[in-house]
């Protein structure tokens, strides 16, 4: 998230950090009141966000049967099976296909829903919150309304294919359909998401430019092309960023929709079957996602690196 | 770009333009979004017979509520619904409280580490719940969490989100009004609850509207932590209820099954969609 660096100035209430020596009993009493504030907190974001960090790439180094009492230490054994293995291949490949599909189709399709958003037209509003609606559903619900729609022999989907004479694919047991159908409704879960940012971007873009453009003949198209999506390229690395990190995150949709991973096992599907589907393979799943973490981490960084750069305020 | 469009005469061309640069995209996208739940909400009222078919039924036959009672006694839905109001309702409630006492230490009172403090938040904000599930189950399992509410409950309660959020808006409050209150003798407390709380409620409660959609639609969590219908969230049992209605005839029921889980937030969100789409998208209108 690039909330980072919007920060107002610091209000009244915070004496400068260099005179801080001699204890009054004020300073004294503010210590304690921020400790009994804070301190439950932070507590918790401690033991369950950072211990699970440390205690992740512990588990990494076991092989370790989920339940079971023993545990060998096998150092980067996981790691080494995961990559040498079929599965690296496999499930990275699944997982950067999704992830590409997924973030080029919600903000793509976001973009051109967000085009529509800025007409000059009434019910705009009522149109933004409705596009905008399945991305707050619960993906366990959606998934299944889904998977009826996708149903080869009742689903709607099948009923208009057969109307065109064509016959419904095995959607769920076709690894490669499967993928696609999850791609599928994922990107109509998001897509509102993309559609809502892109909207406030094109609505702060600096309108006597447009217009000026407009007078010296310039058409919608190119005026969008040469002068909407240029400016609009923090919006646009901002999306990029933030769907990529939720992408790579999804596991409602891909549980509900295909429970074997046939075919879709992202990272962290395959993490979730290993420890928690037929195998209870504890440590190898943890070497999982470390990796994932791994990949949410750099892209993170990039996204650190970059902002400063990319984001220019009109 | 509205003047480019606006002071326009009305003619029957531009009339056209309108409709189709206008209405029909915007009406093509919130179709889109409506018909899935449409059909949804009509499947959930038919019986076998009408979805198990030879030609397609668009509307049920009458609005009987037959998948709605098998749905609740296939699986024990109210339990699960009980749970759901149950784990939302107390997870939010702390989560918001300790997010207003967060940001209000890390606003208004001193403390030499508030720095480093905020930096351990923001990178807590960023470190995804997804990879901490396996830990987590370890450690709550351990510590006999395992088909019990506090043991959904606990894990998430820690919140970096909602305290970013509410930090962020402490800080444009305008210092004076605190100082007023604290010359008068008002201690922290007192200037919290009094003063910095009612004037924040905007803010407050779109933490609160976003922690609540979040906690009622959260999966994996949940799935992972309990395995026992009578301890299982909405989301939790609907997958239950897949598991035993997995032929054609039992899509009525898994859709009815879905309306119970999907409404009451569609409900909300239609209420209160500014603060939701607000607090959801922060970060990206203020950037």
């Amino acid at each position: 998230m690039t909330i980072l660096d919007t920060a107002p100035a610091p209000s009244a209430n915070r004496p400068s950090p260099r005179a801080r020596r001699g204890w009054s009993p004020r300073r004294r009493r503010d210590f304690l009141v921020f400790l009994a504030f804070a301190a439950p907190n932070l507590l918790l974001i401690a033991v369950f966000t950072y211990l699970p960090l440390i205690n992740n790439i512990y588990y990494s180094t076991l092989d370790w049967t989920l339940g079971s009492a023993e545990a060998t230490v096998v150092g980067l054994g996981n790691y080494l099976t995961f990559f040498t293995s079929a599965d690296a291949p496999r499930v990275l490949g699944t997982t950067a296909l999704f992830t590409a599909c997924t973030v080029g189709g919600s903000m793509l399709l976001g973009l051109l829903v967000a085009l529509a958003l800025n007409a000059k037209v009434r019910g705009t509003t009522f149109a933004r919150a409705a596009v905008f609606a399945p991305y707050v559903l619960s993906g366990v619900g959606v998934g299944l309304v889904w998977l009826f729609i996708f149903d080869p022999g009742y689903g709607v989907l099948s009923w208009i294919l057969r109307a065109f004479g064509a016959t419904s694919p095995e959607w769920i047991n076709d690894p490669q359909l499967a993928l696609v159908m999850v791609i599928v409704v994922y990107v109509w879960k998001n897509l509102g998401y993309c559609a809502v940012v892109f909207l406030a971007g094109l609505q702060s873009l600096p309108g006597d430019v447009m217009e000026a453009a407009a007078l010296d003949g310039a058409g919608g198209v190119r005026r969008f092309l040469a002068i909407s999506l240029p400016l609009l390229s923090p919006t646009t690395f901002f999306l990029l960023i933030t769907t990529m990190l939720s992408s790579l995150q999804a596991f409602d949709l891909i549980r509900i929709m295909t429970p074997l991973g046939n075919g879709t096992s992202t990272l962290i599907y395959e993490a979730y079957l290993q420890a928690f589907g037929a195998y209870n393979r504890a440590g190898y799943s943890a070497a999982i996602s470390v990796v994932l973490f791994a990949i949410l981490l750099l892209v993170t960084v990039l996204q650190l690196r970059f902002v400063e750069k990319k984001v220019h305020y009109a | 770009m509205s003047t480019l469009t606006e002071n326009r005469a009305f003619t029957r061309k531009n009339f056209a333009a309108t409709l189709a640069g206008g209405y029909v995209p915007l009406i093509l996208a919130t179709l889109v979004v409506f018909l899935p739940l449409l059909w949804m909400v009509l499947s959930s009222f038919k019986q076998p017979g009408e979805i198990v078919t030879t030609e397609l039924k668009f509307l049920p036959e009458s609005l009987n509520l037959d998948n709605y009672r098998e749905a609740m006694t296939t699986v024990p839905f109210g339990q699960f619904f009980l749970n759901s109001v149950i784990v939302t309702a107390v997870g939010s409630t702390i989560k918001v409280t300790l997010a207003i006492l967060t940001a209000y230490a890390l606003v208004f009172v001193d403390f030499p580490y508030k720095n480093a403090v905020f930096v351990l938040i923001l990178v807590a904000l960023m470190v995804p719940a997804q990879v901490s599930i396996l830990p987590n189950y370890i450690l709550i399992a351990g510590l006999g969490g395992k088909n019990t509410l506090w043991g959904i409950i606990l894990p998430g309660l820690g919140t970096a989100f909602g305290t970013f959020l509410l930090r962020q808006h402490f800080l444009t409050l305008p210092g004076s009004i605190l100082e007023a209150a604290e010359l008068d003798g008002a201690g922290h407390w007192r200037r919290l609850w009094r003063i910095v709380v009612p004037v924040s409620v905007p803010s407050i409660a779109t933490v609160g509207l976003v922690t609540v959609v979040s906690e009622w639609n959260d999966y994996i969590w949940p799935l992972i932590i309990t395995d026992r219908p009578e301890s299982m969230t909405l989301p939790v049992g609907l997958t239950l209820l897949q598991n035993s209605e997995s032929n054609g005839a039992g899509w009525g029921i898994l859709m009815a099954g879905a309306v119970l889980v999907i409404l009451p937030v569609l409900v909300i969100f239609a209420m209160l969609q500014r603060y939701i789409v607000a607090g959801l998208t922060q970060g990206s209108v203020t950037g």
